[in-house]
């Protein structure tokens, strides 16, 4: 009983894997035999499942039971009685949500970042891919590699600040444009010019990060085809366009979809640490807006429907943005059931 | 927070498995090779010297705008107060150099103790993390193990919804956490995405290896410690180094649950005695000379900025390597 259990030790699912689609590699080619006993079995991998638990258990506290804590949402929730014993409201939090100016304002400048994010931050990453991609000698393609990845592991605080020493009202450019007797401009406190800030804030940040995907991809296509297709006439354009975009293209689509999905979420500390000095006119997004009213105003229940919204909004994008994915021909995000 | 959608990951399928060794080798798939030009293919046209200027331009200006700032940062802080008044702000030009504004804030006051939480934080937090999530990944990564499939399904959830933020504060203060150092490691400890990763990589390992240890009577424990992990060295480091980077960068999670300013990471200061000018105690830092309208203790504010910076450089060199690896193999992080 126990070398057969040794022997078909784990080959009992040949089903492909959730997650990597993967067959599993000692999968044998008979159909799936089941003969072993869950008892048997739990006793086999009992290792496997201590293993697991210390996670699970985290999840479970920090992921799942906030989840159940979003009944909240329908309750007139105080935090002396508790959410096992506040009073059901039904549906009254959420039309207060809806019907709220402030969220709604908080709602349109959520979408109008992602929209101006996604025209003028998603395609850089793009482009510094495919120049740093047609660099020929790899030290120096490693060498600036290394240093536009560095800015990702960053604090949001720290790039803030980077850019309140340079473009503040007391900054550097600032100080250099008096010196020569320019007029300066505070461009951390001026909301029309707000978007642009944290777009360049975002492109600092990040830009160099996101080319890492791009470059995977680019690496791939063999350059077989590129000699090919100059074999065939075509120029560096016209290689670019038929041999490296081609190439690409699956990674923008996944990419491009992905944000879609995201939309609701723009990033929060970003946000949150320059809400004051520009005004929440522009600067209050979702998030923020409901941490406000949540933590700082503590009206928990508004909050809670607020987020609720928004999570339920964005599962939805994900998926949706998923489908479309598929439609598209493309992997997505998860494998088709 | 954990659990926003952007942190769902995607399939690799795409991306052939050798893509991450050309990208940590530096090399690429084929040699491309010509006389004159070391690593130009022979079909390939010449680049026209306008076409060849524009494009150091533009990489220069991308890697200057990296550097430069940290540059300044890094070297007002080593500046004396009157080389900036100098300077009237950031110095740019080495001038006057001195240490005095690093013995000032390390020895003994608000910065010294900041400095010593987050790192007290980012190496509890990491250990814990980096260990839960290396087990998780090799508990669920053995095929056919018993309920695995479900339980990846609780992992792959929390990628896709999240539970939001007040509930997770109300679950966190209810829990007695608040001004708890605890509040700032448990709740980002397991990261599905990392745990991911980390399978990937897992099962990406011959399984023959692991069936051979098992017949010579090697445990689940024993095949991870002996056999898993030496040979996952790579990802390992680069799982460590985003939870650690989390740990450390860790700021609004800070804000949420520390209120005692005696708590404080070096974020938290870094936000509200550098971003927001709020006077730092005993060093006069972040008043505004009317006069001039220079603020006074740069060189202090500048020096908390580059102890937040200085560990990420640290072990950065070390890891970077790894990167393109770690990625593709849980292959997007938005």
């Amino acid at each position: 009983m126990a070398l057969e259990a040794l022997t078909r030790r784990r080959t009992g699912a040949s089903t492909p894997d959730p997650v990597t689609g993967a067959e599993s590699p000692s999968a044998p080619a008979r159909p799936p035999v089941r003969t072993i006993p869950l008892r048997t079995r739990l006793r086999r991998d009992r290792s496997l499942l201590l293993m697991v638990l210390p996670a699970v258990t985290l999840l479970v506290v920090f992921a799942y039971v906030p989840m159940l804590g979003n009944v909240i949402a329908w309750q007139q929730y105080s935090p002396y009685t508790g959410f096992l014993h506040s009073t059901y409201v039904g549906w009254v939090n959420f039309e207060r949500v809806f019907t709220n100016p402030l969220f709604l304002n908080a709602v349109e400048n959520t979408l109008v970042i992602t929209a101006f994010q996604l025209v003028f931050f998603f395609p850089v990453p793009i482009v510094l891919a495919l120049l740093l991609n047609s660099v020929l000698s790899p030290r120096v393609r490693t060498t600036i590699q290394s240093i536009v990845y560095l800015p990702h592991f960053f604090s949001w605080v720290l790039v803030v600040t980077i850019f309140q020493q340079i473009f503040g009202g007391a900054g550097l450019v600032n100080q250099t444009l008096r010196d020569h007797g320019l007029a300066g401009f505070d461009m951390m406190t001026n909301p029309d010019t707000f978007l642009v800030l944290l777009t360049m804030q975002s492109i600092w940040k990040d830009a160099g990060w996101g080319i890492i995907i791009f470059l995977a991809a680019l690496s791939t296509v063999s350059p077989e085809h590129y000699e090919a297709a100059a074999v065939d006439g075509a120029n560096r354009w016209r290689r670019m366009w038929h041999v490296t975009l081609p190439a690409m293209r699956p990674v923008i689509v996944l990419l491009l979809i992905l944000r879609l999905g995201d939309s609701l979420t723009v990033g929060f500390e970003q946000l949150i640490l320059q809400r004051d000095a520009v005004g929440t006119g522009v600067a209050e997004v979702i998030d923020t807006y409901v941490y406000y009213q949540g933590v700082v105003y503590t009206d928990w229940s508004f909050a809670a429907a607020a987020g609720l919204v928004k999570g339920v909004v964005s599962l939805l994008l994900v998926l949706g943005a998923n489908k479309l994915a598929h439609v598209f021909g493309e992997a997505g995000v998860y494998k088709r059931a | 927070m954990s659990g926003t959608s952007q942190e769902i990951t995607a399939e690799a399928s795409f991306l052939p498995a050798d893509v991450a060794r050309h990208e940590t080798d530096g090399t690429r798939p084929a040699p491309r090779r010509r006389r004159g030009s070391k690593h130009r293919p022979v079909w390939e046209e010449r680049p026209t010297p306008f076409g060849l200027a524009l494009k150091g331009l533009v990489l220069a200006v991308v890697v200057l705008a990296i550097l430069f700032p940290l540059w300044t940062v890094v070297l007002t802080s080593f500046s004396t107060q009157a080389e900036t008044i100098r300077a009237g702000g950031l110095v740019t030009v080495p001038g006057e150099l001195t240490i005095s504004a690093y013995t000032q804030i390390l020895s003994g006051g608000v910065v010294t103790r900041a400095t010593l939480v987050s790192i007290g934080i980012t190496a509890v937090g990491t250990v814990i993390a980096t260990t839960v999530s290396v087990l998780a990944a090799y508990g669920l990564s053995r095929p056919g193990s018993v309920l695995h499939r479900p339980i990846l399904f609780v992992f792959l959830i929390t990628m896709f919804f999240g539970a939001g933020l007040i509930p997770t504060y109300l679950l966190v203060s209810s829990l007695g956490l608040i001004n708890s150092y605890w509040a700032l490691i448990l709740p980002g400890a397991v990261s599905a995405f990392n745990v991911l990763i980390l399978r990937s990589f897992f099962m990406g390992i011959d399984q023959s290896i692991l069936d051979a240890a098992r017949i010579d009577g090697a445990g689940d424990w024993r095949i991870l410690g002996r056999i898993v992990l030496p040979m996952s060295k790579a990802a390992v480091a680069v799982v460590a180094l985003f939870y650690g980077v989390g740990y450390w960068n860790a700021f609004f999670n800070a804000i949420l649950y520390i209120n005692d300013n005696a708590k404080w990471p070096l974020q938290l200061v870094l936000r509200s005695y550098v971003l927001q000018g709020v006077s730092l105690p005993g060093s006069g830092t972040g008043q505004v000379d009317v006069a001039t309208g220079a603020v006074t203790g740069l060189p202090i504010q500048m020096a908390v900025m580059v102890l937040a910076i200085v560990p990420i450089l640290l072990v950065y060199p070390f890891v970077q390597r790894h990167f393109t690896k770690g990625v593709i193999f849980g292959a997007i992080k938005g």
